[in-house]
């Protein structure tokens, strides 16, 4: 039984009859490689037929009526309104004065928690097999709180802020995430031995939340040693749940397992909408050249497609994309191979289509 | 061949440093550090020996029969320390007196309760590491042969500050459900953890420093680390400098390890990277480690966990023990007895025919101890 086949077929079928009015995504191609591999994800989605109609929508920083730089307010709107958005990689400004776009995006939307499902993929060979983890990590708080101070000179302090009803909220979250995707098991990821009481905190409503779903498996590690454990035998995880700095940490390790952020798929859950991206960088040396491996926003796109329960049009996909990229014929040069995006997007589509 | 090269040109830099010392007691034989030296010292080194909870005991064992199978003249003074046996444990300040007495120390890891019934936030290894000021971390991640492991002939060593950062225990309920934590970066230990690091690179020989930071969000406090780490490179013209975000160094040592020579790094970076460059080459049972102080050095296993689960099972692996104990007899200028107990260790591991559970096979710690002991001299 695949433990991406969520929901039963009927039910699943009928879901998605039921949702196959037209629904519209914003779609922030992003800059570098951002536009290709956009533009290849909309091909692949259109070629299999899937109900959606894009608003493309640009977020480059603009003067803001009170002379600070920030997201255009069209871009903000278009978000609000869709609820889902899909975006592809953003430069990081250069030079000081705004906050990070993806900081704002997140705060903007309040998308407190970030998923990222890592899964082995056939035919990119990597030393680890089996892996199948998904990492769910808080987004809005911890280290990332951003208060930060020197005390004396030559003395700082930085506050990590952990909070009661944001780590309910992505504990809660993860158990749903596990019976949604059949998942069995979640395990909090932690280091309460040296931060009792706020790492303390977050066990804590971890293990209310658990207690609350008693049809998952449930269990806590220490952060050094899932490490540990994860590079020597990464399969016997299932979804990880854990603050923010650590949740950076291993999302990025769960990804060189598989092979990198060029293959990883990532979506921001928010209260009342989310936004799918793929986290690698801009490329800007191979940007417009036809080289760029659309792989990590066609998987996002595949997990935005199941959040809005079109699962048959997210399987199929799915499957012409593994298949793909097993045959190996078609491959991106970062994947090993010496097509072009454009080759290995007709591959994909070819696919979908038979 | 690159790393033979590297391998060769580091021994060839290590065989002067031992004969030297050596030769005033001897000959001018090249091999004379290999031959059992003539005059050994004129009482045993004492060294403090604190076995830890878990398999600690067990292991501090093995390191007592291979002492005495080929004598070394080092005695024990051992204290049992454990923070969750603590009706049974000694005084943490006997413990912490005996190191500084000796100056050195052979330790195993002790177990952190996680219930807070007394209130005090700050564990006694944190305490040990403040009290002693063990500021620097040294772990020495080594591929062996006859380990099987997704990336060999690795050779590198993560130096972590261990004294600040994350390891506060400063905390608080500001209002009820939140919770600030604190993290304290201090100029003066961020240059003293930097200038450590290319001290100790420079005396092995390695080429290239990697500062690993979240600078990119904690813009003051790690921002100060890694303005320390680059004006310490100044100094240190022959010795590349880089840095690296710590979620891409973790990503990096997975697929990738091969690019790092030194890395030095934060308290809880430290302790997220050597626990993973040590699951790379065979896990906590085999990789040693050292904490150092201006004036004392404790030697303890390079990724600290207890084995709750194996205690007293006799299955626990003693080579992070054994190797610990190798290098502590190395910094007491005892290179015979630490050349023959590690070569003896890498014989037994490299044939491949004792493994314990964490290598694949199912000897017991005993039959491990047993072929070591059989791989030394008699």
């Amino acid at each position: 039984m695949n433990k991406f086949q969520r929901i039963s077929a009927p039910i699943s079928r009928a879901l998605s009859r039921h949702m196959s009015q037209m629904r519209t995504v914003t779609l922030i191609p992003g800059d570098g490689i951002g536009p290709e591999i956009s533009a290849s994800v909309q091909k692949i989605f259109e070629t299999a037929g899937v109900p959606i109609q894009w608003e493309v929508e640009d977020v480059t920083p603009v003067r803001g009526p009170n002379g600070r730089f920030g997201i255009p307010q069209r871009a903000i709107d278009s978000v609000n309104k869709n609820k889902i958005g899909l975006k592809g990689p953003l430069a990081t400004p250069i030079g000081k004065g705004h906050r990070s776009l993806n900081l704002a995006l997140r705060q903007e939307f309040n998308l407190y928690a970030n998923v990222r499902p890592c899964r082995s993929i056939e035919g990119y060979e990597t030393p680890y097999k089996d892996v199948d983890v998904v990492t769910i990590r808080e987004n809005t708080e911890g280290e990332y709180s951003g208060i930060e101070h020197e005390i004396v000179p030559g003395v700082v302090q930085s506050i990590k802020l952990i909070t009661e009803p944001a780590s309910n909220k992505i504990a809660r979250y993860a158990f749903e995430y596990a019976k949604a995707n059949g998942r069995s098991q979640v395990t909090a990821v932690h280091k309460a031995n040296i931060m009792r009481m706020s790492d303390g905190l977050f066990l804590q409503c971890c293990r209310d939340a658990a207690e609350a779903n008693p049809d998952i498996k449930y269990n806590e590690m220490y952060l050094d040693t899932l490490c540990l454990n994860m590079v020597q035998d990464p399969a016997k995880f299932d979804v990880l749940v854990m603050p923010n700095l650590y949740g950076d940490i291993l999302s990025d390790l769960c990804a060189g397992l598989i092979g990198g952020l060029g293959v990883t798929p990532s979506g921001n859950i928010g209260t009342d909408g989310a936004i799918f991206e793929s986290v690698h960088g801009t490329a800007p040396d191979i940007a417009g050249q036809n080289k760029a491996n659309p792989t990590a926003l066609l998987l996002s796109a595949i997990m935005m497609l199941r959040y809005m329960n079109l699962n048959e049009f997210a399987d199929r996909i799915e499957r012409a994309t593994f298949d793909t990229i097993k045959e190996g014929r078609h491959l991106t040069a970062d994947l090993g191979g010496k097509g072009t995006c454009s080759d290995y997007t007709n591959e994909i589509c070819s696919k979908v289509s038979a | 061949m690159v790393f033979l090269r590297a391998a060769a040109a580091r021994l060839g830099q290590l065989a002067p440093a031992i004969t030297s010392r050596a030769i005033g007691t001897s000959a001018t034989n090249n091999l004379v550090a290999f031959h059992e030296p003539v005059s050994r010292p004129q009482q045993n080194i004492k060294c403090t020996l604190i076995p830890g909870d878990g398999v600690g005991p067990e292991l501090a064992e093995c390191v007592k029969a291979v002492f005495s199978a080929i004598s070394v003249p080092v005695e024990f003074e051992e204290v049992f320390l454990s923070e969750i046996h603590h009706t049974i444990s000694a005084p943490l300040e006997t413990a912490m007196e005996s190191v500084r007495k000796n100056g050195i120390c052979l330790k195993g890891t002790l177990e952190t309760p996680l219930s807070m019934s007394s209130g005090e936030l700050q564990t006694w290894n944190m305490r040990i590491r403040k009290d002693l000021d063990l500021f620097a971390n040294v772990v020495h991640i080594k591929s062996l042969q006859g380990i099987k492991s997704k990336h060999n002939n690795l050779d590198f060593f993560v130096i972590r500050e261990q004294t600040e950062g994350e390891y506060s225990a400063l905390e608080h309920e500001s209002v009820k459900g939140v919770i600030e934590c604190l993290k304290i970066v201090t100029e003066r230990k961020s240059r003293r953890i930097a200038k450590f690091a290319f001290d100790y690179a420079t005396k092995h020989d390695r080429k290239k420093v990697t500062a690993v930071h979240k600078a990119n969000i904690m813009k003051l406090g790690d921002g100060l680390f890694l303005r320390c780490c680059q004006e310490i490179s100044q100094l240190y013209p022959s010795i590349k400098f880089e840095h690296m975000i710590v979620d891409n160094t973790c990503m990096q040592l997975v697929s990738n390890p091969h690019q790092f020579d030194v890395i030095v790094t934060g308290n809880l970076y430290g302790n997220i990277v050597d626990n993973l460059a040590s699951g790379l080459v065979g896990g906590a049972g085999v990789v040693p480690g050292a904490s150092y102080s201006s004036d004392c050095v404790v030697y303890e296993p390079g990724s600290r966990h207890t084995f709750g689960g194996g205690a007293g099972k006799n299955v626990a692996n003693p080579t992070a023990m054994l190797l610990c104990a190798a290098k502590m007899l190395h910094h007491m200028n005892l290179h015979y007895y630490a050349i023959q107990i590690r070569d003896a260790v890498e014989k037994v591991i490299k044939s491949g025919k004792v493994r314990t559970r964490d290598l694949g096979g199912y000897a017991s710690t005993t039959d491990f101890l047993g072929a070591v002991i059989a791989h030394l001299p008699h």
